[in-house]
């Protein structure tokens, strides 16, 4: 079935005015600039979400280590923008970080694809948590530089003999500093509206049905003829890619990466499955507004200081009680019917 | 002689590690959820223990049994409220994501009422241990009683399993909830005790853990609850034999490499083996394969 031009567009057209908006009032001066510093990490999380969502709603399969992904693409994007810094002008280098993040991103999402989708439900849950936790634990371990005498690996500080003109990339735990801050939220939402564009047309063509047919039923899928390992590792590559396009973002914005635990450990890949099962699993603009929305929150009340996240967390149990329990679903169908039988059938989005 | 000493503190670790894996595993095998709050009520039993030591001065047993009442009504009352009203929803997700709200919940309810600054937590274990070879081995009394304790919940454990009609029950429903309930047997009822048995079993090794590193934060339990986690998957997911197999070995790999390898790596290391172990065989050490029918 053909999904019509404004169906399909729309929603990025909404947040093409979102932008637009943004950007104005922005320009005016009318926006805080606590608050203009939420835009770009708003935007990488919606496409992190997005990312994750391909893997948790349309490929079926549950990953919490995502957040190891954007890892990668921040880690090898940022370390590219150091080592080219003197010899790119900004824009080419910055486009280049792209390629290179993503690639990376994609690389170990196929190489760590090929074993853990061999795997079934909650365990391939624990090893994609167990890989993001790997990739997080040796990238704050390890110290990476390079000089005359070529490229310096070493875990710890009197092992790593690097030359005082040499330039260090990764300093164990306190990580990467120094990445141009070349991010912006028009490049934030250009990536996003992108990285929808694709995952939206993914699902819409022959290899998406194919993909979420194995997501339905596998066994079914396999007997129609449909390469299962093919089609999930195809879907996870392209996830971990997008993942890793957030993070280019995320290392060209906050441009010093110590703390990485708290931005990559396994409560970041939480956070974004709590975005993409908040937002509906499997619906793509749900993740966006869902990642915006829940980034946005718990920022906007800064002012409850002590008791923002005691909040969130009520929040989100409440939520989830009452998007989900059976019997307030129930509740609300029939609520639904109440009012729908008052007035004529309204056509129903798909 | 020191190789012994780590293996001895790799034990005891993995003793803690191996009890809290019991009350994960069994929480799976029954009620298919993975409870992300479980590591939380660790540190919640570690403070009510705290509380009634240091504020209330009460005996160290009766602080312990305090904690065990505590955490088992806190693991029934969040069973009841958050999950069971979940059960049967159409994607075995919401609960996931339910059981992190209550991990964020708890961690913000004692960051709101101690504080985020550690707390020194007096050991309950007077005991100094046992010194053989001249002094060159040190068991120390809180690794005794550690390993002595996983031992002693892991006979009990399968004796009230297999022995019960509680327990019998719970084995009927971790099977076929469907077949267990025409069967008599009450669901809510048998999960419910799953939760409070796996809580209190969570308020234990709080204990433990608190006396071999005597500080406690808000954050104390999400990292030996995701290392339980591992253990159990590691051992087979609802096996309690392999729940204490898999905590024994993650505690002895973790110590072992953090000595020998790298401190920083011991993680990596202990993340990398439980990948190799899912490799060779998906469902764990001692888990079952479940025939796929059509």
């Amino acid at each position: 079935m053909k999904k019509k031009l404004p169906e399909k567009y729309g929603f990025l057209f909404v947040i093409f005015l979102f932008w637009l908006v943004l950007t104005l009032l922005s320009r005016a001066g009318m926006l805080t600039s606590h608050f203009s510093s939420l835009l770009v990490p708003m935007t990488y999380y919606a496409i992190a979400a997005v990312a994750l969502n391909l893997c948790v709603g349309i490929l079926g399969e549950l990953s919490i280590g995502h957040a190891g992904f954007m890892c990668i693409g921040a880690f090898s994007s940022a370390i590219f923008s150091l080592l080219t810094r003197q010899i790119l002008p900004g824009g080419v280098r910055f486009f280049l970080a792209f390629v290179v993040g993503i690639l990376f991103a994609a690389l170990f999402g196929f190489l760590i694809g090929i074993p853990v989708l061999r795997l079934k439900g909650d365990y391939l849950a624990i090893v994609t948590l167990a890989f993001g936790e790997i990739i997080k634990n040796i990238l704050q371990a390890v110290y990476l530089g390079v000089d005359a005498d070529g490229v310096h690996i070493a875990l710890n500080m009197t092992d790593f003999r690097l030359s005082p003109d040499g330039i260090t990339l990764i300093k164990g735990a306190q990580g990467v500093s120094g990445t141009p801050r070349d991010s912006s939220f028009t490049v934030a939402v250009i990536v996003l509206l992108l990285s929808l564009i694709i995952v939206q047309n993914l699902i819409d063509s022959r290899d998406g049905r194919a993909i979420m047919s194995i997501r339905d039923n596998r066994i079914a899928a396999e007997a129609t003829g449909i390469h299962v390992t093919h089609y999930k590792m195809l879907a996870f590559t392209i996830s971990a890619a997008i993942a890793g396009a957030a993070g280019v973002l995320f290392s060209h914005n906050v441009t010093t990466m110590t703390n990485i635990s708290n931005y990559f450990g396994y409560n970041a890949s939480i956070m974004l499955l709590v975005y993409v099962v908040l937002g509906g699993i499997g619906n793509i603009r749900g993740s966006v507004v869902a990642a915006m929305i829940l980034y946005l929150l718990p920022e906007m009340m800064r002012g409850l200081n002590r008791y923002r996240m005691l909040i969130y967390a009520i929040v989100l149990i409440l939520m989830m009680l009452f998007n989900w329990a059976p019997a307030l679903v129930a509740l609300r169908k029939k609520l639904w019917q109440r009012i729908r039988d008052r007035r004529p059938a309204v056509g129903k989005e798909a | 002689m020191s190789f012994l000493n780590y293996l001895i503190n790799g034990l005891s670790l993995g003793s803690v590690y191996a009890i809290i894996a019991l009350g994960y595993t069994m929480v799976y095998g029954i009620a298919k959820m993975l409870n992300f709050a479980h590591g939380d009520i660790i540190m919640i039993g570690s403070y009510i223990v705290y509380t009634c030591m240091s504020m209330a001065g009460l005996h160290p047993a009766v602080s312990v049994l305090c904690a065990v009442a505590g955490c088992l009504l806190l693991g029934v009352v969040t069973e009841r409220v958050a999950y069971r009203p979940l059960r049967g929803a159409s994607s075995s997700l919401a609960v996931l994501i339910t059981a992190i709200g209550v991990s964020y919940l708890l961690q913000n309810i004692a960051l709101l009422t101690f504080g985020a600054e550690p707390k020194a937590f007096t050991t309950l274990i007077g005991w100094k241990g046992i010194s053989l070879f001249d002094g060159a081995l040190m068991i120390r009394g809180t690794t005794i009683v550690t390993i002595g304790a996983s031992l002693l919940i892991l006979v009990g454990l399968e004796l009230f399993i297999n022995y019960t009609k509680n327990g019998q029950a719970m084995l009927a429903v971790a099977q076929d909830k469907g077949a267990a309930t025409l069967m008599g047997i009450d669901v809510n009822k048998t999960i419910a005790l799953t939760f409070a048995i796996g809580s209190s079993l969570a308020a234990v090794a709080g204990v433990l853990l608190c006396s071999a590193y005597p500080t406690i934060t808000p954050y104390i339990g999400a990292m030996p609850g995701i290392k339980a986690f591992v253990a159990a998957v590691f051992g087979g997911i609802g096996s309690i034999p392999g729940a204490m197999i898999g905590g024994l070995v993650l505690g002895i790999v973790e110590i072992l490499s953090r000595t020998y390898i790298s401190s920083q790596l011991a993680d990596a290391i202990v993340f990398g083996i439980l990948i190799v172990v899912l490799l060779v065989k998906p469902t764990g050490l001692l888990g079952k394969r479940v025939m796929e029918k059509v």
